[in-house]
């Protein structure tokens, strides 16, 4: 595998960055600290003229000679070191990987450097935010967990991937989608379909959905990975296609769209790349049990936790459009959350045959 | 409903009434006459009683009763040397009898010898077959004085046992001292008329100079573990430091308990009994027994803490004359006059009736006995419950032996995801004394178990879950000393839950709590200090060898571990924490009548004490202990 850097190491500069400030404190008899964004709720805002979550500039201090931190700031150091072996092989690798390359006992202890994969990976996340460098430039990849089918043909390795021909299981995204790694030869799809689930993109693309309406049908079976969310962003930024967004009515599915839509609380500094604020949000809308008939027998109580979520929801700032907040209220007030799967009362075939044509037919979508 | 139920249980009694008749003629009844049933009216002995009732013994089942036919013969070879003045030597042995001449192995066994040996005064000829075979017979009884037994059943009811499961005597051998000759018995009871039956009563030879030796012949069962006749040696060890035990246990080892401590308890007094401590019957008793001529005298004589002045004062305000012969006060007046004593402000009673174990003498057997870092012990000033002085001690052992540590830390195994350092939740033990008697059966319903259970051990640094004993490596040692120790019942189990006794073991045991909290936090203090410390050492290594890494090998690696090094002394306790550790060489604080076991050895000062005081070999045979200095350092007595 050959992989080309922009800058070539200008991450690693970053990464060695670490140990100078290490060296230097030291030098100085200083702690060393590192600062790192803070990765949640409280240090984003939303930019609404981008229509996009943006990171605030609050950073949290990192020092090795605090107890609560120490550990941390080792494993960081770790971290830091294998991501700059990395790069200097040109290897690209998966964060499970990262965890086991960088785990050892210490010496004379009976203390490992990292117990679970939990611990490197937020450290990894830190690093991206901290060296301001993507997840794909640390050459980290997450699993291909998403699928592709439609008129589209990509360039993947020199490979000529047309991905109307792949028969019903299509093309396994990369996580890694940057031009450099996936080029896209050609495109005549009219917009994309992004499914939350692969149950139901398996349905439409069994049913060859997207050949009837020329449209490329996306999934990353369940909250959709960076390569997914890439990818969907190319296309509509290259191929200037909309995007619809079909997920489950509950809370969880929201969010979905919303992450797609305005970019993620966590990677808030990736928006820029990944988000699409011009998606819309297709289905399932707490009014379509209504319109489409859907017996409230296929509906699920909603529990505590998505009540909560749901509320939570109606305060972020992105949600606060009267159409959103009328939507999020509509579903608490019914008590019930519906699956895409709950079509398939009405018939197997509903969603292809009945349900989506109606629905851009009738233009029926949230902003 | 109930007068129905009533007719029904009086059937034999009347049967006119109809339901009763309907049952009789459905099952007849035998019609019994008062005469007849005079006739078959007779007397049961007390042997017979107990025959029949051995479980009040402490015979319920075999394990036990092997337990307690050693306990008896052990407590009374103690309570004899004591009274005697002589540092008791005791050797108690078990062995299996062979059935059909084979002999199983001891955990399958049936039948036991127990021999029990003393080296004390011995016991003249004449009382011997007595004292072994007649139950309530003995000197402790009808005297108020401290002492192990109490009411004279125990050995003679061990015989009894014998006797019944396997039908042999018991055997003794008793000599009172080199010049006289030894005595050998074999007695056996008769239960009817709970009188000893001699088989067989002979001079012989016997190579011991002094002392009393007794053999029983009983259906038992050996069991290791809980209750069992090591763990009683064991404890019994504990609380009498000053005895030497050896034990030859069935399996064919020797155990040694040695003397640890060398001097003899000091003897305790007999004392008259304290008015309040007696009920209106016993008064009465002792109004027809007394050897006074006037009330008054009996008063001040047959009573503690009463004086003639006090007599007088008493009879004058129950209108009773003084002068009155004690055999006259009858009924009314004299309650009249038990009233008044029991309203009466009386001083409480003497105390030199007791003879505590001492908290120097506990620290020494918990310390011979129990491994662990830290010890203490409190001996409560005397208090009265009923009119009957008692005195709590209560003692601690905490923690395992630092070389303990060593022997069961296994090298450090890399641990793989999911693998944890399992904590051991081990409980607390709780040690039980009456009287220096370790009491091993019905720990939930002694007074002593339930103060543990209701102190709130989590003031102490220990964790406690709710109506549980403390978690810990912990042994809780409680013991009360009294001239009539209150216990549930015969077979001597647990100790009755007076307030007054439940108020003394507590205070005593919050003594012992506050020491250990004291010395947990100091630990814990420094213990977290080193661990600050230790996370920057241990950190610092990785930390450095990523930076060497990251910057391709081009870090003076050593200089940047001293520089990092040098940050965290400066950030932590610093040389500080070595101190509080006793890691220069400097001792951790002592506690009043505490030791302290660290790495470098047993610490012992008693706050305040000024002189040096007397430094006692703590026996270096006993397993653990034999290769380092222990030592104990005993301050002056506060």
């Amino acid at each position: 595998m050959t992989i080309k850097t922009k800058k070539p190491g200008s991450v690693e500069k970053k990464l060695v960055g670490l140990a100078d400030l290490v060296i230097q404190a030291a030098e100085r008899s200083k702690d060393p600290t590192l600062q790192i964004p803070i990765r949640a709720l409280s240090n984003v805002s939303f930019n609404e003229r981008k229509g996009m979550i943006e990171m605030g500039d609050k950073k949290q201090a990192r020092s090795f000679f605090n107890v609560g931190m120490a550990k941390k700031f080792m494993q960081t150091m770790l971290v830091a070191d294998a991501l700059a072996e990395l790069q200097r092989a040109e290897l690209t690798t998966s964060l499970r990987e990262i965890y086991y390359r960088t785990k050892h006992t210490i010496r004379d202890s009976h203390e490992n450097t990292f117990d679970t994969q939990d611990e490197s990976d937020p450290i990894i996340e830190d690093l991206e935010v901290s060296l301001a460098a993507l997840r794909e430039e640390l050459h980290v990849r997450a699993e291909n967990a998403g699928s592709i089918v439609g008129p589209v043909v990509f360039g993947d390795d020199g490979d000529r991937v047309d991905c109307s021909k792949l028969g019903k299981g299509g093309y396994s995204v990369p996580s890694i989608v940057e031009p450099e790694y996936l080029e896209i030869r050609r495109c005549t799809a009219d917009f994309v379909l992004l499914v939350e689930k692969g149950t139901q993109w398996n349905r439409l693309s069994e049913d060859k959905f997207w050949r009837r309406y020329n449209c490329i049908l996306l999934t990353g079976n369940g909250q959709p990975p960076r390569g997914v969310r890439r990818l969907a962003r190319r296309l509509h930024e290259e191929q200037r296609l909309p995007i619809y967004v079909l997920v489950d009515n509950d809370p969880w599915g929201y969010y979905i769209y919303s992450v797609v839509k305005q970019g993620s609380i966590n990677l808030a500094f990736e928006s820029q790349r990944m988000a699409i604020p011009k998606a819309k949000f297709i289905g399932l809308s707490s009014a379509d049990p209504e319109r489409y008939g859907l017996p409230r027998n296929v509906g699920i109580k909603l529990n505590d936790k998505d009540v909560a979520r749901a509320k939570e929801l109606m305060n972020y700032q992105w949600f606060k459009k009267p159409a959103w907040q009328a939507e999020i209220k509509r579903m608490l007030a019914s008590g019930l959350k519906y699956e895409l799967d709950a079509l398939a009362n009405k018939d197997f075939q509903y969603l292809t045959k009945q349900y989506l044509p109606r629905k851009l037919r009738e233009r029926d979508w949230l902003d | 409903m109930t007068r129905k139920r009533e007719s029904v249980t009086a059937v034999s009694q009347s049967a006119s009434d109809p339901a009763a008749r309907r049952k009789s003629s459905s099952s007849p009844v035998e019609r019994v006459t008062a005469v007849e049933m005079g006739a078959r009216q007779r007397e049961i002995s007390v042997s017979e009683f107990f025959t029949k009732n051995r479980h009040l013994l402490g015979f319920d089942n075999p394990r036990k009763a092997l337990l307690t036919c050693v306990k008896e013969a052990v407590d009374n070879a103690l309570d004899a040397c004591e009274e005697a003045g002589i540092l008791p030597d005791v050797t108690v042995r078990l062995e299996v009898v062979p059935i059909d001449g084979t002999t199983p192995p001891a955990s399958q066994a049936t039948r036991f010898r127990v021999t029990v040996t003393d080296n004390g005064p011995g016991i003249v000829r004449q009382q011997i077959p007595r004292i072994f075979a007649k139950l309530l017979y003995g000197s402790k009884f009808h005297r108020l004085r401290m002492s192990r037994g109490q009411q004279g059943i125990g050995i003679s009811a061990a015989g009894m046992y014998a006797q019944l499961t396997t039908g042999k005597p018991v055997r003794i051998i008793s000599r009172t001292g080199p010049r006289a000759a030894a005595h050998f018995f074999e007695v056996q009871i008769d239960t009817k008329k709970n009188e000893p039956l001699v088989h067989e009563s002979k001079q012989i030879e016997w190579d011991q100079l002094r002392g009393t030796q007794v053999a029983l012949e009983i259906e038992g069962r050996y069991q290791k573990g809980r209750a069992s006749v090591d763990e009683w040696l064991e404890q019994t060890s504990i609380a009498n430091p000053h005895a030497k035990l050896t034990y030859y246990t069935p399996e064919g080892e020797i155990k040694e308990y040695v003397r640890a401590y060398h001097e003899l308890p000091p003897s305790p007094r007999e004392i008259k009994p304290h008015p309040y401590g007696i009920e209106f019957g016993m008064f009465l008793k002792m109004l027809q027994e007394t050897k006074s001529h006037t009330v008054a005298g009996f008063l001040a004589s047959d009573f503690c803490r009463v004086s003639p002045q006090s007599a007088e004062q008493m009879c004058r305000e129950a209108k009773v004359s003084p002068q009155m012969k004690p055999r006259d006060l009858k009924g009314a007046v004299a309650e009249t006059l038990y009233r008044t004593i029991q309203n009466t402000k009386l001083m409480a009673p003497p105390t030199n009736c007791l003879s505590p174990i001492g908290e120097k003498a506990i620290l020494s057997g918990l310390y011979k006995q129990i491994k662990g870092e830290f010890y203490t012990a409190v001996t409560r000033p005397p208090a009265v419950y009923r009119g009957n002085p008692f005195v709590i001690e209560a003692g601690l052992a905490y923690g395992r032996r630092p070389e303990e540590h060593d022997t069961t830390a296994k090298p450090a195994v890399p641990k793989a995801e999911g693998e944890q350092v399992e904590d051991d939740v081990e409980l607390a033990r709780v040690i039980r004394y009456a009287n220096r008697v370790p009491l091993l059966y019905q720990q939930s319903a002694c007074a002593t178990f339930k103060a543990v259970l209701g102190l709130s051990w989590k003031n102490y640094g220990v964790a406690q879950s709710r109506g549980a004993l403390p978690a810990g490596p912990m042994v809780i040692f409680v013991h009360m000393a009294s001239v009539w120790v209150p216990f549930t019942s015969e077979s001597k189990e647990a100790i009755a839950d007076y307030d007054e006794i439940h108020k003394e073991i507590t205070l005593a045991l919050r003594e012992c709590g506050r020491r250990l909290g004291l010395y947990l936090r100091r630990r814990e203090r420094a213990a977290s200090e080193y661990r600050r410390r230790n996370i920057f050492e241990l950190y610092i290594e990785e930390v450095v060898e990523a930076c060497s890494r990251l910057k391709g090998g081009k870090v003076p690696k050593e200089k940047l571990k001293k520089q990092l090094q040098h940050i965290a002394l400066s950030r932590t306790g610093g040389t500080k924490t070595d101190e509080v550790l006793g890691k220069t060489g400097e001792g951790p604080e002592g506690l009043p009548h505490s030791i302290i076991v660290t790495e470098d050895g047993v610490e012992s000062k008693t706050a305040g004490a000024s002189e040096a005081g007397e430094t006692v070999k703590v026996d270096e045979s006993s397993p653990g202990a034999a290769k380092r200095a222990a030592r104990i350092r005993r301050g002056a007595t506060v």
